[in-house]
Formats: C-alpha cells, structure tokens, sequence
C-alpha cells in the first residue's frame, strides 16, 4: 500500500458491471431508502406559484406530471445515458415510442432519411407505412456495403437509422464507415443497439449520434415490461448547416425558446421529452421502469451466459444433419465473424436465424415440437424463445422484403436464454426430430 | 449555443465545481438579458431560486431593472461585492471581460472567472489565474449546480455522480 491519497474513479472512470447497479440511482435523499423506490404518482405538488410557472417554462429542473418525468423513470434514464457513455436519455412506453420520439424531434414533414433494410419487421412497417402518412419517407438500403447509404442520399435526408446487430439474422453492420457518411452529410447516426445491448456493442464509441433501445428485451431481461430509450451522444452540432430547425429555432409552443442554445449537449432529449413525449403522450410507467432497472443491474452476467449459450447452440445447430445454415456472427465460418470480433468483442449476441433442410413444412413442425423453447413474439428473456419470423413478426412485408430482412419461409429465429445449455440442445434435437 | 470550442477538451474535478458553487454567494452575471426565454435570463432565474444574488451586467440595459436586480454597464459600476463573475457573451468578448474582472477583483472580492458554455478564451484564463482568480470555462454554473446537487438526472441527464451516500444539501 502507498500513501499517496486515493482518488475515486472520475465521471466515466467506472467499469460497466458498477454503472449497471449504480448510475442514476444515489439513495433517496429523504427516507435513505437504498433501492429504487417506484413513484407511483401522476402528478407532483408544486412549492408556490413561482416554482410553478419556472417549471412550465423550462426554467427549472423538477417534476410536473409523470408524462414528462417520474423519478423512477429519470433513474432508468440516467442509466442508460451512462451505459451508453451518452450525455442524456429519454425513456418511453416502448422501443417504437422512442423511435417516434427520435423521428418527431428530427423531422418536417417533406423529410426523408436512410435505414438500413435489416431490421426488425415491426421497424420496416413503422418507418415505410405509419411514418409515410406522417409526410416522412425512409429510403431502406442493404447496408452490408456502406456506400449504399451514400449513393441513397438526398438534400432532405436527416438521419441514418440502423440496428448494429440486426434482428432477427445474426448480421453485424460496419458501423464506422457509415458513421462517417453520416458525419460528411452532417445528419446524425442513428443506432437501434437492443440486440447488442451496451455490453455488448457501445455505439456512441464508433461515432453514433442516438442509440435507441427496446428496453423489453434485454435490458428488462425477463420478458416483464414494455419500454423504450432515446439516448443523445451530445456530440452532434445541431446548428451546423440549418438542417434541423427544430432545434435551432424559437419554439413555438414555449414562447420562442430554442433548444440547442438552451440546453446545448442535451437539448435533443430534452426537445423529445418537451415536445414529442408531452404532446403524444407514449410515456414509460414507474412500475415498468423499477422492473427495468431491476433487470438492467445484472445484464453483465446475463448477458455472458447468453452469448455463452448462444454459441454451444449455434455449433450444435451448425453440425445437425437437418438444418441447412446457421446465421450466427460468433461462428467462425459466418461472413460476419471478423465484424463481430471488432464491434461485439464479448459475443455476438444471443439472437440469431436457422433455415431448416425440410423448408416451411419442417419450421412449423419444429416450433411447435419443442417444450423448453417457447414460440412467441420476443427476444432477450431469461427463456429460450422460437419463432417462425415469416409467419410473425415479418408477416406484414412482402416476399422480397423479407427475403432482405432475413426472414424468408425456412427461416427460424431462436432467442437463447439462461438454461442449462445441454437441456436447450436436447429440446432442440428431439423437436428436430 | 456557440460552436463547441475546438481546443483540447477542459476537464474539472466535481470537487473543484462543488467548492466553488457553495462558497459563492453574489454572482455578477455579464450579458444578462432582460428577454425571459434568452438562456441568461433562464440561469439568472434558477441560480436566484438557489439562494444566489445575481447581479445583472449588460450595457444596453443599464439602470433599468432584470428579475429585481438593477442592470449595470460594466463590472466596475457595481456598487456591491461580488464572488464570482460569469460570462454570458461571445468567446471573442471574453479578452476585454477578464481584464476587467482581473482590475476589479480585489476591490470588489471576487476570486471566480466562469465562462459559460461554448465560450473560451485559453489566454484570457491564462491572465486571470495568473491574477489569482479560479477560472472555470465552457460549463454552465445552473447545469453545474443542477448536475452536483441532484437535479439534472431528473430530466435523464448523466450526471456521471456515482454514490452510495445519502445527498447532502448545499451548505
Ligand atoms: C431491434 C428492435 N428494435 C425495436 C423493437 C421495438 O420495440 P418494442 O417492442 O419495445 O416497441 C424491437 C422489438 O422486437 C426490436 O427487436
């Protein structure tokens, strides 16, 4: 031991197992209550007419209507700030609800942006049919080569959105050169990171803008509660070529005050939670925020043996005589391998595609053969999930767009849980037939 | 905001902020606008809530009064001590402000330079350290204070305050 004083890790300093459990969540200032109490409470008393009126004006920090911000929420918020090394969040009632969020705070009707066709199917309905009839038109391009981002350009493109590990086929995007065609075009980077999760994948560190999250899947980590997350890198100039008038310009809708200038490297959150969340109205619950946290503390060990198990299924799987491909990028023969080890050092997640030798006929046998694996509509639970993506989650795209997202009809999507990994490959074998 | 400045980033130790936002009490605020929705006005209304006085500095506005605070024309006009002085203008009007707190300083008791956020000036810190003052750049001290004391997380901002100690008030 030396003398010499200690210092306590700096701001940023703290590994991620220690954000999980702490950032955002200080004991309660009043009671000392250690834990995360849930507010339960709609609306919170005001200490006279003046904290009122600074509180309506922006002018204060503080809580009006659990709409806007609820305290158990705000921790949630401030944890996935901090995991994402990101500046500040905005938490929602679910993963679609941040993405309108992102999109209402960046767009005018006429705008357009780029998405990467590998998404999830609900995402690709969402941007090419709701979000149309909004006056927002997304051009979706195969992002395995970069350029096509570029090539999609147009004066009224905002954004680039894209899911760095995309659900549902075990695809991993080069994320650093389309965050430079982002950063040349002077729009943000948008990155859905819910199947990588931020102990996985950091995207901010590759040059991502925004991260959005489904925080249903494994941030919650139990297949117990909605939600979504909005987080702003800070980094993004807002003002730098007039793009983005809803940052820089007076606000109507609160006297004239502009964002950027007001809140600087948070004011995009605090734009979306401002504007978009209280207009809208897709606000995240307390209870679903305290089960959120709750789940968030121990995503560093769940997710190791997630990846651990995804990858004895995935050689298991791989070396079966009936199924045909495996679309995994922890394996080493996937086209996507090198990817994997440079944006998802820990693993590559736990959320990947099969095609089944028997076609159609033999992914339906199969899904409804097993008896650990559950076939529902989600990923990232403490249970193996299955599910047929073209008869689902994927049913509403047309033959070509699944073909692209990666959920053609011999498709099967496997969600690997937390299981004894040898009583997942034996359900598997014996529903295998 | 101005253009995040280019020069290396500045790094501040929480302590160093912390010290400094309880030991001051009277604040001389340059480029204090009479306009509600202007950022200024917006900081010089939070930090008053917080116990602070703030004095409001801005030439064109002179003896005509800001939040109950009569307006002066420059540091040297005001009556009053003050502890800190904080810079709501352009990077490139920061030079002409230190020298002038710098002159000032003693006499009127003031040991902090803040620029608010966006605006630097390296040489102008240079200047007033050399003169004794604590300089503080490109940080807004209502953030600050909002990030130290507790407040900021509530609109989902990382504050990057990590504890497992109950929150201390500000003395
Ligand atoms: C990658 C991805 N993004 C977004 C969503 C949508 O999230 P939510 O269902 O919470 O609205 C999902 C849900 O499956 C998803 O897998």
């Amino acid at each position: 031991m030396n003398d010499k004083p200690k210092k306590a890790p700096a701001a940023g300093e703290y590994g991620i197992e220690t954000l999980a459990i702490h950032a955002g969540a200080s004991p309660e200032p009043v009671t000392g209550a250690r834990n995360t109490p849930i507010y339960q409470t709609t609306s919170y008393v005001f200490e006279d007419v003046e904290h009122a009126a600074d509180l309506f004006n922006l002018q204060t920090f503080g809580f009006i209507y659990s709409r806007l911000t609820n305290p158990t929420v705000a921790v949630l918020e401030e944890r996935m700030a901090a995991l994402e090394g990101g500046r500040a969040a905005v938490c929602a009632a679910s993963g679609h609800a941040a993405q309108f969020l992102a999109f209402f705070t960046l767009l005018e009707p006429g705008d357009e942006f780029i998405s990467s066709i590998n998404l999830y199917g609900g995402s690709i309905t969402q941007f090419g049919h709701s979000f149309k009839r909004l006056g927002w038109t997304c051009h979706f391009v195969d992002p395995t080569d970069p350029e096509n981002f570029q090539k999609a350009l147009t004066p009224r493109c905002k954004a680039i959105f894209i899911e760095v590990l995309a659900n549902p086929g075990g695809i991993v995007l080069d994320v650093e050169p389309i965050a430079a065609i982002a950063r040349e075009a002077g729009i943000p980077l948008i990155v859905d990171n819910t199947m990588a999760t931020p102990y996985l994948c950091r995207p901010m560190e590759w040059g991502a803008d925004l991260v959005i999250h489904s925080t249903t899947k494994f941030l919650s980590g139990h297949g117990t509660s909605m939600g979504g997350a909005l987080i702003e890198s800070g980094r993004f100039d807002w003002a730098r070529d007039g793009k983005f008038p809803t940052m820089t310009e007076p606000d109507p809708a609160y006297h004239g005050l502009t964002f950027f200038e007001t809140f600087g490297d948070f004011g995009f959150t605090m734009k979306a939670r401002t504007v978009a969340l209280r207009d809208f109205g897709p606000a995240m619950s307390p209870a679903n925020a305290f089960y959120t946290i709750t789940g968030i503390e121990s995503l560093p060990v769940r997710m190791e043996r997630h990846v651990a198990n995804a990858g004895i299924v995935a050689e298991f799987l791989d070396a079966h005589p009936f199924v045909a491909w495996v679309s995994y990028a922890g394996l080493k023969n996937s086209p996507y391998h090198a990817l994997a080890k440079k944006y998802l050092p820990r693993g590559a997640g736990s959320v990947f595609t099969f095609g089944l030798k028997g076609g159609y006929e033999a992914g339906i046998r199969l899904v409804e053969s097993v008896n650990l694996f559950s076939h529902l509509a989600n990923v990232g639970d403490t249970r193996s999930l299955i599910l047929h993506p073209a008869s689902t989650t994927h049913r509403q795209l047309t033959d070509e767009q699944r073909q692209a997202a990666g959920a053609g009809p011999d498709v099967i999507r496997l969600s690997i849980g937390l299981e004894t990994a040898d009583d997942l490959l034996a359900d598997l074998d014996q529903a295998l037939g | 905001m101005s253009k995040p400045a280019a020069e290396e980033p500045l790094h501040y130790d929480d302590a160093l902020l912390r010290r400094i936002l309880t030991n001051t009490r009277t604040i001389a605020m340059v480029g204090a606008s009479p306009d509600w929705v202007r950022p200024s006005n917006f900081a010089m209304k939070y930090l008053q809530r917080k116990g602070y006085r703030v004095i409001p500095v801005n030439p064109g506005h002179a003896g005509k009064d800001i939040l109950g605070e009569t307006t002066y024309a420059r540091l040297r006009d005001i009556p009053d001590k003050f502890d800190m002085v904080d810079v709501f203008r352009t990077s490139d009007a920061v030079g002409a402000i230190a020298d002038e707190a710098i002159e000032v300083a003693a006499g009127k008791g003031a040991r902090v330079l803040w620029m608010q956020l966006g605006v630097r000036d390296d040489a102008a810190a240079e200047r007033a350290e050399a003169a004794g003052l604590t300089v503080v750049m490109n940080r807004c001290p209502k953030i600050e204070y909002g990030r130290l004391f507790g407040e900021l997380g509530w609109s989902g901002v990382n504050t990057g305050i990590i504890s497992s100690k109950r929150r201390k008030p500000r003395a």
